[in-house]
């Protein structure tokens, strides 16, 4: 694969359509998308307005109906066509953050974080090397031998966002991932995850309903009945 | 790579162990249910073993004397001892009964046997205290499986006994312990009416004019002395010269007396396959429900377990792992599941077995043979929650 990161995200024309005939349903209808890489923007709509959908299609867990989508140079979907290896391209070059941590309760802090380089076929002495700096970097690395129970909520979050980070992605999409979270913790996961974008030049989409963190993007994507519309965000500095 | 199936057990080794030594106790119950089977079969060896016999001879057409009953004639013995190749010949008689010792009875084979030393055909091989039974008339050498003492006095049919000496693992093919009393006794035990059976008998005897004739005074007399009497035996036991082949002597007894005689391998298949071979049977049927039940019971568990993981699983699969890494963590604590369970079952069996009223044996075979179809089992019984977790959607971890 060519480099991935040289140009984020971006999708073109993109349909989702679920089931056949009357009882069709069109949950995406034409969207476009892109997101630079070192970038991050949010995505926000009601329910039912098709982000889960979106989510689905820009993870490659879902195949959309039509449209293209690329990830830097190499083209991921393109309409009906699809990359050989959606599996691998999930664990090699998508990076996701959920609205609950959802780390594994068997591994400790640095297994959960260093799982993914492992099952990409690294050695273990490399992948937890990897996964100790990226908890270092997310201030977590006190707790790497620690299980996910122990932690606080912050704390969990944020060893979420170091196993999204570990095979250094070039989009991360992170589904609501302040909403347990008090202001103070989800403005402080916001800035991890706009510093994580600088540094590792990674495209981050957040989508959101948490008003605390709405103010806090660049650049936002409106989804409504499947359509998308972009405008620009406040870019409200930090704390 | 890390073992996901070891961590998860680690992590949660407590309900793991639970659930394990649960499962434990199935596949004990299992072993040693093998273990009842593979006793019967010994307690048989053992029977045949401990008797000293080369060859049974037994009434013609039976299977006697243990599947079977068989009567001979008690002087029967001396035409045998009398062929070339029989080294010793010695009758023998088996009685399973009641056996009164103070206020209770227990059950128990009694053998009538010919007093004498070890060596001598049908005496118990080896004593673990006290003597022999030496004298022609109330004395018993009991298996220690009887809880007999030495010097305590036992009652079979209206005679009282004193137990001289006891031996060990000298049982029925039932599994009775064995209790010996001199031949004599035995003979009449087997065949001892009650006084007004007796009285009864002799009655109807006198009145029957072919018996009670005036002309023959002495014929009631000797015709009532022959019904009291018991002349019989169940079998002879024949021990024999070494050099002599076993099957050319036996050929010579069954053609010039006229009487069915078994060696040690045939005595061993009529025991084998005849007399325990339904309650064989009976073990194969608990064995193969047991083994359903402890397949469908690892089944549950391991469904179970793998449907509280479901969110971690779709979680797993959303990052990019491969179905066969989750197939072989389910299909290793499945196995993790069979091996605990597999241990504590053949601890337990080892523990428990002393305490079965039935000799209990627990063959290392049957363990391997066990474990291996232990693993099996559990490999099966992944199968279910294998499938369920290969058809969840890693779409599920993002909800929506």
């Amino acid at each position: 694969m060519a480099d991935m990161r040289a140009n984020g995200i971006h999708i073109e024309g993109m349909r989702k359509r679920y089931g056949t005939g009357d009882t069709a349903v069109e949950a995406l209808k034409n969207v476009d998308m892109r997101v630079a890489a070192g970038e991050v923007v949010g995505l926000i709509g009601p329910s039912g307005s098709g982000k889960s959908t979106l989510l689905k299609c820009l993870g490659a867990v879902i195949e959309p109906t039509a449209g293209r989508m690329t990830l830097g140079a190499d083209i991921i979907f393109d309409n009906g066509w699809k990359i050989s290896d959606l599996r691998a391209l999930r664990r090699d070059k998508i990076g996701f953050v959920f609205q609950a941590p959802y780390l594994i309760p068997f591994l400790d802090v640095t297994d959960n974080v260093a799982l993914l380089p492992m099952l990409a076929g690294r050695p273990n002495g490399e992948a937890r090397k990897r996964a100790r700096e990226l908890l270092a970097a997310l201030d977590v690395a006190h707790r790497a031998g620690a299980m996910p129970s122990q932690l606080s909520g912050g704390e969990q979050q944020r060893v979420a966002i170091a196993r999204a980070l570990v095979n250094r992605p070039p989009v991360i999409l992170a589904d609501e991932p302040t909403a347990p979270l008090d202001s103070e913790r989800a403005l402080a996961v916001i800035r991890i995850l706009n510093q994580m974008a600088r540094q590792y030049e990674t495209a981050i989409i957040v989508v959101t309903h948490d008003e605390k963190i709405i103010p806090t993007f660049q650049r936002i994507y409106h989804i409504r009945d499947g359509q998308t519309h972009e405008e620009a965000g406040e870019g409200r500095s930090l704390p | 790579m890390i073992s996901l199936a070891g961590r998860d057990i680690l992590h949660a080794w407590g309900k793991f162990v639970l659930t394990s030594v649960g499962l434990g106790r199935l596949i004990g119950v299992t072993l040693t249910m093998a273990g009842v089977y593979r006793g019967m079969v010994d307690d048989a060896r053992v029977l045949l073993d401990n008797s000293g016999a080369d060859f049974w001879v037994v009434q013609q057409d039976t299977l006697g004397p243990y599947a079977e009953s068989s009567s001979l004639y008690d002087d029967l013995y001396r035409g045998i001892l009398s062929m070339a190749g029989v080294a010793r010949a010695a009758n023998v008689t088996y009685l399973t009964m009641q056996v009164r010792r103070g206020e209770g009875d227990v059950r128990a084979m009694v053998v009538g046997v010919v007093p004498g030393g070890p060596g001598e055909p049908g005496q118990p091989g080896y004593l673990v205290a006290g003597r022999h039974i030496t004298r022609s008339h109330y004395e018993a050498v009991a298996d220690a499986a009887t809880g007999l003492k030495i010097g305590e006095q036992i009652k079979i049919r209206r005679n009282q006994y004193t137990v001289v000496g006891l031996t060990r693992r000298m049982v029925s093919s039932n599994g009775d312990p064995m209790v010996f009393i001199p031949l004599k006794d035995a003979q009449e035990a087997q065949f001892l009416k009650d006084n007004d059976t007796i009285v009864q008998q002799r009655r109807r005897t006198a009145a029957n004019p072919a018996f009670n004739r005036p002309g023959v005074p002495d014929l009631l007399e000797a015709v009532i002395a022959s019904q009291s009497a018991n002349p019989y035996v169940n079998a002879v036991l024949v021990q024999i010269k070494p050099g002599y082949a076993p099957e050319e002597v036996a050929g010579s007894i069954r053609r010039w007396q006229r009487l069915q005689v078994y060696t040690r391998a045939q005595m061993e298949k009529i025991l084998v396959g005849k007399l325990i071979a339904t309650s064989a049977r009976q073990n194969g049927m608990f064995l193969v429900i047991l083994a359903m039940v402890s397949a469908a019971v690892v089944a549950f568990i391991i469904y179970t377990l793998t449907m509280g993981k479901i969110r971690e699983i779709a979680v797993l699969k959303l990052i990019g792992t491969r179905n066969r890494t989750i197939a072989a963590m389910i299909l290793q604590q499945a196995v993790g599941l069979g091996v605990i369970g597999f241990v504590v079952g053949k601890i337990v069996a080892t523990f428990w077995a002393p305490f079965f009223p039935k000799y209990v044996l627990l063959e290392p075979g049957d363990a391997a043979r066990g474990f291996g179809a232990v693993v099996v089992i559990c490999i099966l019984a992944s199968v279910l929650a294998i499938r369920t977790a290969l058809k969840v959607d890693p779409a599920e971890a993002i909800g929506g």
